[in-house]
């Protein structure tokens, strides 16, 4: 067992990849394709008074221009099924139907879509629409709009407001306490791939080729909107350049491809370019964190305050929970958290890369080590004081906790004992030389998913479930799970994915691919081992007849006798004696570690003991999350304050690694978007239009080679015993969670300066 | 992007004799391409000069240096003559844009680059100076952190982006320049023009003027220079403060000194206030300190960016103190 599990495979789609055979959402070519601009507002808030298409509708190329006088009418959607089940639609503006009035709501608005022959004509036309605005006053600033802050019940069906204990007594008995407001900008995701959507009409059908990390939810959105059943709508998503969550939600443009071709009777391109990439497919909220801690002069926690105030569009009700990981971090028996919002007119954010935990470990994790600095205590061991091994909130054991080996390990990784705990005390040459830690943190989200995988009489394999590779692996680690399950080896499987025709499988979003298809994946392909025995065994010719079902193994798709290895044969012989076109499994694990999705029976009926089994285990007595730890040397100049991180250590708990090579990446991935966040990240805009000023990659920086340093990724690689039979948690956001926190730390501790604002930029340290 | 025409040239004459007024000349066009598709810069033609015969970098009989306006940002950074005798040059060039930029850019480009304030490059704001005259400055109460606080006005408030023209404007460089009407030189720091109330006129190039070579004059002491560069990533970003120092200093007392400053002037800053404090004082920390305060005497700051003169001064003495091979 476990021969393919863990091992630094190569992505199996590497080669397509760097070859440039990989075809991405934009890149497939439709007969008779057109291409579709949008144009957008240039005021936040007001209407549209007079907007004029003659000239752009007379351009060369041009074959029509769609404003909200003439695009199809769209249907409000209903109360759509949420939460995270596959298929569950997420409207990325709930409340803004695009283009169908004259309102605008936010600076970026679609307000039209040429669409012409080519790409260049429709740029062209696009600049000859002429739009005249009334425009009313806006309000951008949270700062400017406290009367308009409010506290929602719930956020995305979870409670989002939580207190335990009684926080005034507990912040009474602590010997010392901090109180300090952390900051974190707007940030834009920025995945290399932008957004595109191709939309073709097949008479009542709608083909769609779109960059989504969610199939499903994109089919839902489309079939909602245009009032139409989804089994008209097909959508498909290969390849996806990068995500981080922009392509999670159902956003504008795709619709408007739809519509466009509808209008324009031809097939409709539309993709973002960089700029519109700033407006209208989301980002991470602003956020406002007033963060209070109480301890005792060991360091226990007496109380915990975090209280966050986010922002959002007046379009869409998008809670930051920056506070969730706040109330599970540390043993503390008195706790506030709470989340505030507000509607501001400007775009609406979403789901950015550990969303909440990544701003909230800023602010927990930053005054935890101002915490300790002012009980003259270790980071590590104030956070080895207040360890804890059960969901404090929850009163539930984590499934598997392993944070102690992490810090432990970082510590020894960064050379922490020779850490001087005092601020500006050490140096190395003309820097001046810092060291700081955070605790990192994500929950281990498992949402239902279906799989099938097929055996064909050539001795090769397929799997396939509808999830999304959104350049984490999924392909990888999905063949790495059909093959091991099979028996075959690695070279033999193909996986499909990313086509709304396949099984049922949940978006890309919340860490939870791994674990939620990867078990439904190996369920399907030990179901399809199942079948082939049980063919062999009641065959007669067969070298394997008459034995039963556990004397048999397979390896390199040869099923033979346990006793006597010499008796057997391989799939392709079976399948091939029975003139089989192939041979198929199926199964969906219909399991969910989010509280309120529990105990939903499953509806199939369900014959597969490895489904059974999976679902037999009583998750609801656990709390499940993967935890681990980052270490941080930095380096600043002490004339000017320039920052350089010269090292970062990220131990990570997360269960089973499933493959050694994409995990080291993907907590790469998340720590040097993490040192984005902490140096350089940050979205301006126009005090005045409230319009994006950093709309391209030159004026949004996000890290370059030179700003990355030496990283080291360790795991701990300890199976967690409930989350799948397989022991792996999800890894895609984790390393984003603490390390902004670990990087500032280091920062304070190499200049004494501690900046609560995010990004540290050089003026903040002058 | 507007329909333009384009045409080829092989030689100076022929490039100048095709120009007219609005029409641009296309080197590495890094900068160009981007206003053209952003539409702030509309000419009806471009004439691409790659091949005009200017890629040479030669030695003059005085002992500078005469480079070509058509040489690449990274040959000149790399030129051997560059490095060893001008190396302030050489750090200016490759602290700018990024590697593939710099294979491209050409000098008499990058002495022409454009401001990059974001309200001059994003065409949906109707006030900017700069792009249409009288319309006003969306940046005095705009976003300005990236902004001049040196030879400002209430007119506009841009900073001039290059690196390169730092280090130039310290060497006290001479451009070449040839139109229709003849051949003519002007002093680096004159080239280029504080906004004033004509933010729209940015240099003294005539229209169908063609900058041909820049001429580094010989400095027996340049070999003793350095730019310092601060900025909010480690490359591929433009500097909140540069500074570029070059100085002559013998038995601890400052012979001569030229300095420049970059990331807060609205053209290449010469300091001739902190080089006046410079010569003839010793060579200390506490002069440095001095010449940094005259450098940024006359700074103007606005919301955003009232930080900077503190970090051009920063700035600055880390340069000066880089010259005198201090642990910094």
């Amino acid at each position: 067992m476990n021969e393919l599990i863990g091992k630094p495979v190569d992505r199996v789609d590497g080669r397509l990849k760097v070859t440039g055979q990989a075809k991405y959402s934009a890149e497939f070519g439709v007969k008779g394709l057109t291409y579709g601009v949008a144009v957008q507002s240039t005021i936040s808030k007001g209407n549209i008074i007079r907007i004029d298409t003659s000239k752009a509708e007379m351009a060369p190329g041009v074959i029509t221009v769609m404003t909200y006088k003439n695009a199809p009418r769209l249907k409000q959607p209903g109360a759509a099924p949420g939460g995270n089940k596959p298929g569950a639609v997420m409207l990325g503006e709930k409340n803004l139907l695009p283009m169908q009035d004259e309102n605008i709501h936010y600076n970026g608005q679609y307000v039209a879509v040429v669409v012409a022959g080519t790409f260049e004509q429709a740029v062209y036309a696009a600049g000859l629409v002429k739009v005249s605005y009334q425009e009313e006053k806006p309000l951008f600033e949270i700062e400017h709009a406290s009367d308009k802050i409010y506290q929602p019940k719930q956020n995305m069906g979870q409670d989002i407001q939580f207190h335990r204990g009684d926080l005034s007594a507990g912040m009474g008995a602590a010997a010392v306490t901090i109180d300090e407001t952390y900051i974190t900008p707007v940030e834009h995701h920025n995945p290399m791939e932008p957004h595109a959507t191709i939309a073709e009409w097949k008479g009542d059908h709608l083909e769609i080729h779109d960059a989504t990390q969610n199939v499903l939810g994109a089919r839902g959105g489309f079939a909602q909107l245009l009032g139409m059943p989804e089994e008209k709508v097909h959508v498909i998503s290969l390849f996806l350049g990068g995500g981080f969550g922009c392509k999670g939600a159902f956003w504008p443009h795709s619709i408007l491809a739809a519509m466009a071709a509808k209008l324009a009777k031809r097939p409709v391109k539309v993709v973002l370019d960089r700029q519109q990439m700033f407006s209208s497919n989301g980002h991470r909220s602003r956020t406002i964190q007033r963060v209070a801690l109480g301890a005792d002069n060991e360091g226990h926690l007496t109380a915990i305050r975090h209280d966050t105030t986010s922002e959002t569009s007046q379009v869409h009700e998008f809670i930051e929970p920056s506070g969730l990981a706040t109330t599970l971090l540390y043993a503390c028996p008195n706790l506030q958290v709470t989340h505030n919002i507000v509607k501001l007119d400007k775009s609406t954010p979403t789901f950015m890369r550990a969303p909440g935990e990544a701003s909230g470990t800023f602010a927990i994790e930053s005054a935890m080590d101002e915490l300790a600095c002012k009980l003259k205590m270790d980071p590590v061991s104030l956070r080895m004081a207040n360890y804890t091994d059960i969901d404090p909130q929850k009163n539930k054991p984590f499934s598997s906790k392993y944070l102690k080996e992490c810090y432990s390990k970082g510590a020894e990784a960064i050379g922490w004992s020779q850490r001087n705990a005092t601020p500006r005390s050490m140096r190395e040459g003309k820097w001046l030389v810092g060291y700081g830690m955070a605790t990192a943190t994500y929950p281990a989200n498992r949402s239902p998913a279906s799989a099938k995988v097929r055996i064909y009489p050539d001795g090769k394999a397929t799997g396939a479930c509808c999830t999304q590779d959104i350049g984490t692996g999924t392909y990888t680690i999905m063949t790495q799970i059909t093959a091991e399950a099979l028996g075959i080896p690695l070279e033999k499987v193909s996986f499909k994915l990313g086509d709304s025709a396949l099984p049922k499988g949940p978006g890309s979003g919340g860490s939870q691919s791994a674990a939620s298809v990867g078990p439904a994946v190996r369920a399907a392909g030990l179901d399809a081992k199942s079948k082939a025995i049980h063919l062999s065994i009641a065959d007669r010719v067969s070298p394997l007849y008459g034995l039963s079902e556990t004397d048999i193994l397979v390896e390199e798709g040869r099923m033979f006798s346990r006793q006597d290895n010499s008796k057997g044969e391989s799939y392709a012989a079976l399948l091939s004696r029975h003139k089989l076109p192939m041979l198929e499994g199926e199964a969906t694990t219909n399991v969910s570690t989010r509280e309120s999705k529990q105990k939903e029976p499953n509806k199939a009926v369900n014959s597969n003991p490895a489904v059974q089994e999976d679902e037999a285990v009583q998750r609801d007595k656990y709390a499940f999350h993967s935890f681990g730890a980052h270490f941080v040397k930095v380096l600043v100049d002490p004339v000017h304050g320039m920052v350089r991180v010269a090292k970062i250590v990220s131990v990570m708990d997360i269960g089973t690694v499933l493959n050694q090579k994409t995990a080291e990446s993907q907590i790469m991935g998340g720590a040097i978007f993490a040192i984005g966040m902490a140096l350089m990240e940050e979205t301006q805009y126009d005090p005045v239009k409230g319009r994006v000023i950093t709309a391209s990659l030159a004026d949004y920086l996000v890290p370059v080679h030179a700003d990355i340093p030496e990283m080291e990724v360790h795991f701990v690689g300890k199976p967690d015993p409930y989350i799948t039979p397989i022991g792996g948690r999800g890894i895609g956001e984790i390393g984003t969670t603490g390390a902004a926190a670990a990087i500032a730390n280091a920062v304070f501790h190499a200049t004494g300066k501690r900046v609560r604002n995010l990004p540290i930029t050089p003026d903040k340290l002058l | 992007m507007l329909p333009f025409s384009f045409i080829h040239v092989n030689d100076a004459d022929a490039a100048i004799h095709a120009a007219g007024p609005l029409d641009k000349f296309l080197g590495g066009g890094t900068n160009l391409i981007d206003l053209m598709k952003q539409g702030v810069e509309r000419p009806p033609k471009l004439i691409d000069i790659n091949s005009l015969p200017m890629q040479q970098v030669e030695k003059t009989e005085s002992g500078g240096l005469r480079i070509g306006a058509n040489v690449r940002n990274s040959d000149l950074a790399y030129h051997p003559e560059v490095v060893r005798h001008y190396p302030v040059l050489s750090q200016a060039l490759l602290a700018g844009a990024s590697p593939q930029l710099r294979n491209m850019a050409t000098v008499g480009g990058n002495i022409m680059q454009r401001t990059r304030c974001p309200y001059f490059f994003d065409i949906s704001y109707a006030s900017c100076n700069k792009r249409t005259p009288g319309s006003g400055c969306a940046a005095i109460n705009g976003y300005n952190r990236n902004h001049a606080v040196l030879g400002t006005s209430e007119h506009c408030i841009a900073t001039h982006p290059s690196d390169m023209c730092v280090a130039m404007a310290a060497l006290g460089a001479i451009i070449h320049i040839q139109g229709a009407s003849g051949v003519r030189t002007v002093p680096f720091n004159d080239f280029h023009l504080v906004p004033g109330d004509m933010p729209h006129k940015e240099t003294l190039l005539l229209p169908g003027e063609l900058i041909t070579a820049v001429e580094l004059p010989f400095i027996p002491f340049a070999e003793n220079s350095h730019y310092v560069k601060v900025r909010d990533r480690n490359s591929y970003e433009f500097a909140l403060a540069a500074a570029a120092v070059v100085l002559h200093v013998q038995d601890g007392k400052i012979e001569a000194a030229r300095i420049a400053l970059g990331g807060v002037g609205t053209k290449p800053w010469r300091s001739e206030e902190a080089e006046e404090v410079l010569v003839g004082a010793n060579a200390n920390e506490k002069t440095f300190a001095k010449a940094a305060d005259a450098a940024l005497k006359g700074a103007v700051t606005h919301k955003f960016n009232a930080f900077k003169p503190e970090l051009a001064k920063r700035t600055l003495m880390k340069a000066l103190l880089q010259t005198q091979n201090a642990m910094v």
